[in-house]
């Protein structure tokens, strides 16, 4: 028997839970070349900004051990272009479209909120928090749970009410659950975890940092437990809130993981530069192993680790007070 | 939104023959699908490291032979620069590799039969021999311009002997044809021969090199450039270089996609590796936020 794939994002019916992590798909179309955006649960965008940004000078990436370092700088064509051409073209193919959204104030946000809210297309809108706050020197609204619930309940109040607004956190905070606890308490309908932890390389032949921004984002394998971990602990603590897990998967496996820790949407990124193709490899390897586990629904294993140890793998503690 | 005017594909491709050319590397793959849509300047991504490889961003190589053998075979030249094409130059016949491609914008070619200088840097000059096949086929002449640090490094010597009318060869330490630099030669080439084009392929420096050589002969001018990639599909964004574009507008435009051949007059040469202040989207440009 197929295993029921459907999960939700917050009311909102996805027909798998793999979909694109920002950033890694373009605008879909280079994508599409190699499977049909369709059949994957959701397309993640690039983070939009309001106007069209060049992005950081080259050298831009630079490999590491199971992953690599990219400080891209959030190069995109702007919310007009975005609107004009990239997501009717997304929209005409019936492919569902989280667009992500980065802004340097509130106000930005809101105002990016805003053009989408009567954007055909729009499936959800995800908040890359892991900007820098150009009213607080720079400083990352990820790091600061105020500063985040403040955009997502901005973003929420002028978003269409149907359209879920996911907050999309960084693993560079000492307390994840505290940052995401404050992005619900704004009107998160959903999370997504992990952007990328900051990192760095030095070219030991030039003796000079790798990339041309220095620092860079760090994806890939590399960073799998620390997703798996973060997803563990938010989804411990808010455990009615659906979790969007990414962060070096390249397996149906590493997937699964995720979804063990609590995850019910997967997020595939760095996988997609190594493999076109990896988002359909991992949700046919995702959909053999829940089935070789014996399971019917997806849903039945989201944050199925976190049971008692000893307790079956059919008893969930945490749905105990639902209507179930 | 530009097509890209072929599908590329994914091939697990055998390896057929491996072969060392003086400095370098040669790999045949059988990989049919690629062969077959191959256009003169395509380049293919290939995976390196195994299936269970640690290094997640593919190495690019521009295609220098396809081949009808075995349903279609493309060979690529490579350097050994560490462990990726490390692991690559250890690969033996029967060994299989991981391949997408073609990628890619092809090289235009000129509708009239002309005169066009091919001019080859190190191992790019492996894009040129397939174009020249296709010039050749259009009843174009083809003059060859090939350099490299020393005799070693230059590809394709004999071939490009072969396939030009003429062919010359340069090496910064002289241990082959003339000392120097492809450019100190080509600007003679080119009026000794009346070229009506230029095709180049090689280093940045080589390419700003022999645009400045074209422009100054006003002739068009060709550019495939080898800039770093990670996916070569398109979506990792970190191919980028400074093009200006028809409307006079200078963008930050993906070698792989929106390239690897550009007009080289419209490649802003002295500003690769930076944001120009002028580039669409540039910091400064009225966008001063987010990171």
């Amino acid at each position: 028997m197929p295993v029921d794939m459907r999960t939700y994002l917050g009311h909102v019916e996805l027909v798998n839970p793999i979909t694109t992590a920002a950033g890694c798909a373009a605008s879909g179309a280079e994508l599409a070349q190699f499977f049909d955006l369709g059949r994957i649960g959701a397309l993640t965008t690039r983070s939009i900004t309001m106007a069209p940004r060049a992005g950081r000078p080259t050298p831009r990436m630079a490999e590491t051990p199971s992953g690599m370092l990219n400080a891209v700088g959030l190069q995109g064509p702007g919310v007009d272009a975005f609107l004009e051409r990239e997501l009717p073209w997304l929209a005409q193919r019936s492919v569902r479209t989280v667009v992500s959204i980065g802004g340097g104030t509130v106000a930005e946000y809101t105002a990016l909120a805003r053009r989408l809210t009567d954007a055909p297309g729009v499936t959800a809108v995800e908040v890359n928090l892991s900007c820098p706050n150009i009213e607080d020197r720079g400083r990352v609204f990820a790091r600061d749970g105020a500063a985040s619930a403040e955009v997502i309940a901005s973003v929420r109040s002028v978003m269409r009410y149907d359209v879920p607004v996911l907050a999309k956190l960084s693993p560079d905070v000492p307390d994840i659950v505290s940052v995401a606890r404050a992005c619900v308490d704004g009107g998160a309908d959903a999370l997504s975890m992990i952007n990328n932890p900051l990192g760095m390389s030095i070219d030991t032949e030039t003796m000079r940092p790798a990339l041309a921004a220095v620092t860079g984002g760090l994806s890939g394998p590399a960073v799998r437990p620390l997703a798996v971990r973060c997803v563990w602990q938010v989804h411990a603590a808010l455990p009615s809130v659906p979790i969007i897990g990414m962060g070096g998967v390249l397996t149906g496996r590493d997937a699964f993981e995720l979804i063990l820790a609590g995850a019910c949407v997967v997020a595939v990124g760095t996988a997609l530069f190594h493999d076109p193709y990896a988002c359909m490899r991992i949700l046919r390897e995702l959909e053999e192993l829940l089935a070789a586990r014996g399971f019917n629904r997806l849903a039945d294993a989201v944050g199925l680790a976190h049971r008692p140890p000893g307790a079956s793998t059919r008893h969930r503690t945490d749905l105990e007070e639902s209507s179930l | 939104m530009r097509k890209t005017p072929v599908t590329p594909v994914q091939v697990t491709g055998t390896v057929l023959t491996t072969r060392r050319v003086d400095a370098y590397h040669a790999l045949t793959v059988v990989a049919p699908g690629i062969a077959e849509r191959f256009r003169p300047g395509h380049f293919v991504a290939v995976a390196v490291g195994g299936a269970r490889t640690s290094s997640l961003t593919r190495r690019v190589f521009f295609v220098h032979d396809v081949k009808p053998d075995y349903g279609g075979t493309v060979e690529f030249v490579f350097t050994v620069r560490g462990p990726g094409t490390e692991w690559l130059a250890e690969r033996r016949a029967r060994d299989t590799l991981d391949l997408v491609g073609p990628l890619g914008r092809p090289f235009p070619l000129p509708r009239d039969p002309v005169g066009c200088v091919l001019a080859g840097g190190e191992h790019g000059s492996a894009a040129l021999f397939p174009l020249a096949d296709a010039l050749q086929r259009r009843g174009c002449r083809v003059d060859f311009v090939l350099g490299a640090a020393s005799a070693d490094r230059v590809f394709g010597a004999l071939r490009a002997r072969r396939m030009g009318e003429t062919t010359t060869l340069t090496t910064e330490d002289g241990s082959v044809g003339m000392r120097g630099k492809v450019t100190d030669v080509l600007p003679g080439v080119i009026a000794d021969v009346r070229a009506d084009a230029v095709y180049a392929c090689g280093p940045m420096a080589m390419l700003r090199g022999v645009t400045a050589v074209a422009v100054e002969f006003d002739i068009p001018v060709q550019v495939a450039v080898e800039e770093r990639m990670a996916c070569g599909i398109g979506v990792c964004m970190t191919c980028v270089l400074p093009v200006i574009g028809d409307d006079g507008v200078t963008r930050m435009v993906r070698s792989c996609v929106e390239g690897p051949v550009f007009r080289g007059e419209r490649v802003r040469f002295d500003d690769v590796g930076t944001i120009p202040f002028d580039a669409l989207g540039a910091p400064g440009g009225g966008s001063r936020h987010a990171g």
